[in-house]
Formats: structure tokens, C-alpha cells, sequence
């Protein structure tokens, strides 16, 4: 679904992605590990088009996406959530998902109609908080939220323009336990649905979450891919184990 | 609902009240009051609900205002030629200098807004055969046809209220559709709202265009109720005085035009104590500034935002 | 003839370049450190020339007024900052905006009350008042000379102060990375007063010397204001090397500009064009100058942070 080829980008004289070859498979869930400021939130941000590339191609259903805006590339498809929360702090937490359920249903050069009359709109929206489990949460202002639920909409966000392949970019940062298990839980819920199954390209840095919901891993220290495997090989895989894994490779 | 019925009969009876009491300058006063209070909704729609901190959309009021003083001083005064121009040469110039400034963000949008605005007025200020420096005097009020004569100050009051209550309805109407929900998640979160899948370079460009319109709109007024036009309105003080009456009023509140322009020339009027009769170069007294500053550094939300809570855009 | 009008014209240019520097300077400092937009900069500039005028006026010398003025308007510029701006630089742009214009309004009518609606005399030294002829036979005004003299000895100054001491050092760390230099243990807050005072001087020193030649009168803050916005703009916030060719681009694109394009256009199109067209272009030439920089180079010629 998603090929990326030589993929580079220098800040200065800071090489932050260097060379990296990547590709991710319809349907599955390919998970990005690698040490803090390894490159993998610059590699998100080429992929997604608020970054953009030095050299190398992208490729998205087999089309080359390199010169597409950002948000042509979400009207393709291709939608990412954030490692710091990014959400519409004033607005409503139904009203939050209504925003991204509008920017794919018809035009908003709209001035006349009010909104509010939408109910369409709304529903939609409303099952997709059913889907994070926010309903409870609807009218709620979304900056009260607590930590985890604001990473849930953060997801729902990016859920609610029907991407094909779901970039999320450590959805359990700064979670608890119990939090990042509610996540995880989520985001198997979200790649098991039966209508329409989400490929998921992961960055994380939680093992636990990375083992559970992976199908593919690979592994990205100070800028380039060293190892792209399945969990089990990636888990004894020596210079992955040297350069990353060490002892966080629990059980 | 109530509260907007009120306001509408109170200032249908102003007039009424004013002839009753012999007071005639107030009627042309609370005029001028209605034509920047349209000026100020225009710019809050930018400013205060697009986020867009342009330094010059004097330039747009002022454009419009030169518009129907050329053409009227070329022979052509009907208001259905000279006012729609009016709008449509303010709209263009907002498409050519929103279209280059968007590009930028952050002071450099405000720089070359500025910039812009000085552009346009120094065309204006070399324009010798219409005036120049000096400006331009009007030979007559625009005529709309139909027996009706604009240089009758009740008439002129009402049409200006009305299209002062058109314009707003409309502001209205656009805040709560899908366009101004989506000015309103750029203004909050412009990243996310690109990556939600919004062409956001799009939507502030149209939102900078509008208001430009609505300026110009403006701008045709004033140059009806003063019979002068000159460059000074272009000016980027006047620019600062337009974003003095918004901030007064409340930013982002959807009253905050109006009701910063009604104080701001209720309080020039007090301070200066003399009838304005047409006086561009606004003789800003220093309890004006004062207030200001204060407003600036202690209530932020301005008057708008002290008399209401503020809810939640949605 | 036109050798002559052309080198005339330069050295113009180059000496309002020169005093566009002084102000440049102090407002890329202060929005490159603080930054915070001062729309009352082109204030100080207009009290650095109004003092000027009451010191010589006290004193009967240019030369004995000039350290006062500066001294006073550095002073005036001391109290603003520690008791008003100070306030407003962890605000948005856009409060400092209208608050720094509420306080134009406030220091006109000041001035106003205090010297009078009309603009007063600022006469240039005397010894200073006549021509001199230049190498080539060319007479040009020794005052202007002394300009350009004065605004390069101080742009050689601040170069010195600036990358070669150990305060500019700071002040050069404070522009590029704020957070940084706190953390350095510099102490901020007098570092801030110091350069906004330092900021206010030089203002003062360009008002007093173009005093003479423009107008003293109030409002004169605000036309040079939009002008050292644009220079600052154009070389970069934060970068005094950026303020310095900025200015000097401005200050020369400007001044011949306006002298030599409505020549050029009177050669090349009918008098009625020329004399309209001319002037509008001259005087909207920089501002294309900074809309071509902003296109290409977003960031400005020399940009202070990274």
C-alpha cells in the first residue's frame, strides 16, 4: 500500500532520515521502533506531507504522492495522528470528529446553511466516538478531557476521514498502564473491524503495545532502517537487541 | 432573539428621537457610527474569527471609498454602479494582496499587509487628477433611482442601518455555516486542520477576500456620508483605528465591531468636543490611548467579553 | 549633469540609509530578543529629535544638546520598558501591536501638549550650514557628510559591540535563542532594559540629526517607523549585519528612486504619465523590494535564529 524509497531529509547539517527504504503491506499493521530522535516522527511527518523530502519517492496505491499537499493526501487516504495531542482545544469533542467528518463530505464553501441542521453529519460522527468509546464524552469541551481520552480523539481525528492507511504516532505517549491498555484495546478494535479494514503504519515506543498489535516491525536507529522483520525474528535479531532493543525486551 | 429585536427598534427610533429633540448633528453622528461599525465586523471576521492579524485593511475601506468618489466625479453616481464597483475593486484587491501575504505567517503577515496597504495609498496619493494628497470631494450622494434622495439624513440613516443589519445577518449566517466552522478549527489548529484534509491557504483567502468586500462596501459609505474622499483612509493608521475598534468591542465576539466603533467614536466625540463633520485625520486625544492600553493589557476580550461569557464556538 | 545628480543622489541615499541603521538596529534587537513588535519605536525617534530641539535651545549648542538627548530619550526609553513593555512580552503579536500603538497616540498628544501642534526648528551646527566641495568638483552639504560620518563611526561602534564584547555576545545569544541565555545565567531582565535603552539612544540620535533636514513635527515617528520595518524585514529579525545592508538598500533604493525614476520616466513616456506614474512607483519601490524578498527569502537576507 505504501512504498517509500530512499526516503531522505536533512534539517542544517542535521541528516534526520537517512536513505530509508520502507514498505507497508495492505491490511497490515507495521510498527516503527527505534531510541528517541531516531528519525521516526520526521519520517511520519514526509509521509503524511507536513514534511517535506530531500530525495527518494513515495509511492501510495501505487501512485507517486511526493508533490501532493498535505491535505490532498488525506483526501486520498492517507491520515496520521500526532504524539503530542493536536485537537480542537475549544470545540466539543462530537464537534471535534464533525470537522473531520466534514472535510470529506461535500464542499464546506458553504455560507448559508447552518451547520447544527447537519444530523448526518453528526451521526457519523457520534459512531465514530462510539468507536474510541467518547460517546459519553460528546458534548464535553475537549481540552477538560483527561490525558487518555484526549489521545483517543486524537486518534478518532485521523479515524474520522476514513483514511486507508493510519499513520499514529505514539498514541500512548505519556499514558499509564491502564490508559495504554485502553489504546491498545482501541486500536484492535480499529484494525478488526469487519467493513473496512485499516492498515496501521505505527510508531510507538511501548513494547508491550508494538508486540501485541504488530504484524511487521521495523526498526529505525539515528535515521536509517536497520531491520524490517516479523515480531519474533525483530526479538532476537542481534543488532536490533544492540542498538535498540536491550532490556526492554521484557518477556 | 429578544435582545436583537430591541436593538433593531431602538435604533429605528433614534432618528425619530433625535428630530424630536432638534438634535440633528447625532442622526449624521450615529450614521458614521454604523458605516465603521461595518468596517470593524469586517475586520473582526479576519482578525478576530480567521486569526489573521492584517495591519491593512484600511487599504480595502479606503479603495471603496475611491471608487465611488472617481466615479462620481467621472459623472457616475447611481448607487447600483457605483456601489457594487465599490466592492468588487476592494474584493480584488483583497484576492492579489491575501493571495501574496498568506503565504507568510506571523509578523511577516503582518509587515507585509502593512506593506500593501502603504502601497495602495501612496497610488492613491500620486493620483493628482483625482485629488492627490489633497482628496477628492464628492459633487453628489449616489442615487439609487426610484425618487428616493440620499442627501435626506433620515433616509440615508435608514438605508445604512439596513444594510448594516444585511451585512451582519449574512456574517451571521456564514459564522454558523460549514465555512465558518472551518475558519474557525484553522484559527484554533491550523496543522490539524490540513491534516484532517481542509485546503486551509483556501479558506483564509476567501475569509481575507469577504471581508475585503465588506470593507469596500464600507468604504462606498463613508465616501456617501462625508461627500470627501482622501488617501488618508488608506492609511495604516487608520488601519490601527479599525483594529482599535475591534479589540475595544471584543475580538472574535461576534458584536465586537460594532459595539468597539460605537464607543471608540462615542469616545472620540466626548473627548474632542467638537461636531465631527467629515474629519479624516481623527484627532486622537490621549484618553483614548489610555484606554486603550488599558483594555489591551487587562481585558483582553474587551467590553463584548465583559458583558458575556464566552462559549464555545460550536 | 546627470554623473553629478546620480552621485548626489547616492550619497542621499546612503546617509538615510546611515541614520535608517540607527533605528533598524534598535528594533531588530528588540523584536529579535524580546520579540516584541514596538510600533512605538518611531516615539522615541520623534522625542529624540524634540528634546534635541529644546536642548540646543537651552544650551545655544548642537554639539553639547546631542549627548543630552541621547541620554534623555535612553532614559525615556529605560522607564517605558521597565514599567509598560516589560508587561507585554510573553503576549501575542497581536496585543503588542495595538498595545505599542495605543502608545503612539499617548506620546503624540504628549508631545502636543507639551511643544505644541506645530512642527519646531532644528537648525544643523553652525560651521556645518554650507557646502563642500567633493573630489571631482561636486559641492554637497557638509551637514549631510556629517551624517554619514556620525552613522558610520556608530555602525563600526555597534559592529565592535556587538560581535566583539562580551555583552554583545549575550546580546547576540539572547536574539538567536532566548531560552538559552537564561539559561546561561544572564540576568535578562536588566539585559532587556539595557538594549531596549541602547535601542531608544540611537533612535534619538537619528531623529536629531535628520531633525535638521526633515521636519521636527509629530507624526514623523510613524513614516520612518513603516520604513525601518520594512529594513528590518528585508535583512532579518534579530541580525544587526541584516538591519545594516537592509538599511542601506532601503535608504539608497528609496532616495533614487524617488529622484531618478520620475527622470527616467519622463524621458521614456509622455509628461502626463510621468507625472503620475513616476512618484506613485518611486514611492511604492520598496515595498516591492520587500515583497521580492519575502518570496524568495522568507526568512530575510541574514536571519538571526536558525
Amino acid at each position: 500500500m505504501l512504498l517509500l524509497k530512499n526516503i531522505s531529509k536533512r534539517f542544517g547539517g542535521v541528516v534526520a532520515v537517512d536513505g530509508v527504504d520502507l514498505d507497508v503491506a495492505a491490511g497490515e499493521v507495521h510498527a516503527l521502533i527505534g531510541p528517541n530522535g531516531a528519525g521516526k516522527t520526521t519520517l511520519i511527518g514526509q509521509i503524511s506531507g507536513s514534511l517535506p523530502t530531500d530525495s527518494g519517492e513515495i509511492r501510495f496505491l501505487g501512485k507517486s504522492i511526493a508533490g501532493l499537499p498535505q491535505h490532498d493526501r488525506v483526501k486520498a487516504g492517507l491520515a496520521r495522528s500526532y504524539q503530542i495531542t493536536s485537537i480542537f482545544r475549544r470545540f466539543s469533542v462530537l464537534d471535534n470528529v464533525a470537522l473531520a467528518v466534514q472535510a470529506r463530505s461535500g464542499s464546506s464553501f458553504s455560507f448559508w446553511r447552518p451547520v447544527a441542521k447537519e444530523t448526518g453529519l453528526f451521526e457519523e460522527a457520534f459512531s465514530i466516538l462510539q468507536e474510541i468509546g467518547l460517546e459519553n464524552k460528546k458534548g464535553h469541551i475537549s481540552s477538560t478531557l483527561a490525558h487518555g481520552e484526549q489521545r483517543a480523539l486524537e486518534v478518532g481525528l485521523a479515524l474520522a476521514t476514513q483514511p486507508k492507511l493510519l499513520l499514529l504516532d505514539e498514541p500512548t505517549a505519556g499514558m499509564g498502564p491502564e490508559e495504554s491498555q485502553r489504546m491498545i484495546a482501541l486500536i484492535q478494535r480499529l484494525i478488526n473491524r469487519p467493513e473496512s479494514r485499516v492498515t496501521v503504519l505505527l510508531v510507538e515506543h511501548d513494547m508491550d503495545a508494538v508486540f501485541r498489535l504488530a504484524d511487521r516491525i521495523s526498526v529505525m536507529v539515528s535515521g536509517r532502517l536497520i531491520a524490517t522483520d516479523f515480531p519474533e525474528k525483530i526479538r532476537m535479531n542481534e543488532e536490533v537487541r544492540k542498538a535498540y532493543l536491550g532490556d526492554e525486551v521484557a518477556a | 432573539m429578544k435582545k436583537i429585536a430591541v436593538l433593531i427598534a431602538l435604533a429605528c427610533l433614534f432618528p425619530l428621537a433625535m428630530h424630536a429633540m432638534g438634535q440633528y448633528f447625532y442622526i449624521g453622528f450615529a450614521t458614521r457610527v454604523l458605516i465603521y461599525a461595518m468596517a470593524a465586523a469586517s475586520l473582526n471576521l479576519v482578525l478576530g474569527y480567521g486569526g489573521m492579524v492584517s495591519f491593512g485593511h484600511a487599504a480595502f475601506f479606503g479603495a471603496g471609498a475611491y471608487i465611488v468618489g472617481i466615479l462620481a466625479v467621472e459623472g457616475v453616481s447611481s448607487v447600483w454602479i457605483a456601489w457594487p464597483a465599490a466592492i468588487a475593486v476592494a474584493a480584488l484587491a483583497a484576492l492579489i494582496i491575501g493571495a501574496l501575504s498568506l503565504r507568510t505567517r506571523g509578523v511577516y503577515f503582518i509587515m507585509i499587509t502593512l506593506a500593501f496597504a502603504q502601497m495602495m495609498y501612496y497610488v492613491f496619493v500620486s493620483m493628482k487628477a483625482y485629488g492627490g494628497d489633497d482628496g477628492l470631494s464628492l459633487p453628489t450622494r449616489s442615487t439609487p433611482g426610484f425618487g428616493i434622495d440620499l442627501r435626506n439624513d433620515f433616509v440615508w440613516y435608514y438605508l445604512v442601518l439596513a444594510l448594516l443589519a444585511a451585512v451582519l445577518y449574512l456574517l451571521h449566517r456564514l459564522l454558523h455555516a460549514r465555512f465558518g466552522r472551518v475558519i474557525g478549527a484553522i484559527q484554533e489548529n491550523e496543522t490539524r486542520a490540513t491534516a484532517i484534509g481542509y485546503p486551509v491557504y483556501g479558506y483564509k483567502l476567501l475569509c481575507f477576500v469577504i471581508s475585503g468586500a465588506i470593507a469596500g462596501l464600507a468604504g462606498a459609505l463613508i465616501a456617501n456620508h462625508t461627500g470627501y474622499v482622501s488617501p488618508s483612509l488608506l492609511h495604516w493608521i487608520q488601519s490601527g483605528t479599525l483594529m482599535i475598534m475591534v479589540i475595544l468591542g471584543g475580538v472574535g465576539r461576534f458584536w465586537g465591531g460594532p459595539v468597539g466603533a460605537a464607543v471608540l467614536l462615542t469616545l472620540e466625540e466626548v473627548f474632542s468636543g467638537s461636531p465631527l463633520l467629515g474629519d479624516y485625520a481623527l484627532h486622537w486625544q490621549l484618553p483614548v490611548g489610555v484606554i486603550l492600553l488599558l483594555v489591551v493589557l487587562f481585558a483582553p476580550q474587551g467590553i463584548a467579553g465583559l458583558v458575556k461569557k464566552k462559549s464555545a464556538f460550536a | 549633469m546627470t554623473g553629478i545628480l546620480f552621485l548626489e543622489q547616492s550619497l542621499n541615499g546612503l546617509q538615510f540609509g546611515l541614520m535608517l541603521f540607527l533605528l533598524a538596529a534598535g528594533l531588530t534587537l528588540v523584536f529579535g530578543i524580546m520579540d516584541m513588535i514596538n510600533l512605538a519605536h518611531g516615539s522615541l525617534y520623534m522625542i529624540g529629535a524634540y528634546l534635541m530641539a529644546s536642548f540646543v535651545q537651552a544650551t545655544g549648542s548642537f554639539w553639547l544638546a546631542l549627548p543630552l538627548a541621547l541620554v534623555a530619550t535612553a532614559l525615556v526609553g529605560a522607564a517605558l520598558e521597565v514599567t509598560l513593555l516589560r508587561k507585554l512580552y510573553e503576549r501575542d503579536h497581536l496585543t503588542q501591536v495595538l498595545a505599542t500603538f495605543a502608545l503612539i497616540l499617548i506620546t503624540n498628544e504628549v508631545v502636543r501638549l507639551v511643544w505644541g501642534p506645530q512642527s519646531i526648528m532644528l537648525n544643523a551646527p553652525a560651521g556645518l550650514t554650507g557646502p563642500v566641495e567633493l573630489p571631482g568638483g561636486m559641492r554637497y552639504a557638509s551637514y549631510r557628510l556629517a551624517i554619514i560620518a556620525v552613522g558610520a563611526a556608530v555602525a563600526v561602534l555597534l559592529y565592535f559591540l556587538v560581535t566583539k564584547t562580551r555583552v554583545g555576545m549575550l546580546v547576540r545569544a539572547g536574539a538567536s535563542n532566548r531560552e538559552m541565555a537564561t539559561a546561561m545565567g544572564v540576568n535578562i531582565q536588566r539585559l532587556f532594559t539595557a538594549v531596549f535603552a541602547l535601542g531608544a539612544a540611537l533612535c534619538a540620535l537619528a531623529g536629531a540629526m535628520l531633525g535638521p533636514i526633515f521636519a521636527v513635527q509629530v507624526g514623523m515617528g510613524e513614516s520612518i517607523l513603516i520604513l525601518a520595518f520594512v529594513v528590518i524585514v528585508i535583512g532579518g529579525i534579530g541580525s544587526i549585519r541584516g538591519a545594516f545592508v537592509g538599511a542601506l538598500l532601503v535608504g539608497l533604493v528609496d532616495t533614487m528612486g524617488r529622484a531618478l525614476l520620475p527622470i527616467a520616466f519622463a524621458k521614456m513616456f509622455s509628461p502626463q504619465v510621468a507625472s503620475n506614474l513616476g512618484p506613485a512607483l518611486s514611492s511604492i519601490l520598496i515595498y516591492v523590494l520587500m515583497a521580492a524578498v519575502l518570496v524568495f527569502r522568507p526568512q530575510g537576507l541574514f536571519p538571526a535564529r536558525g
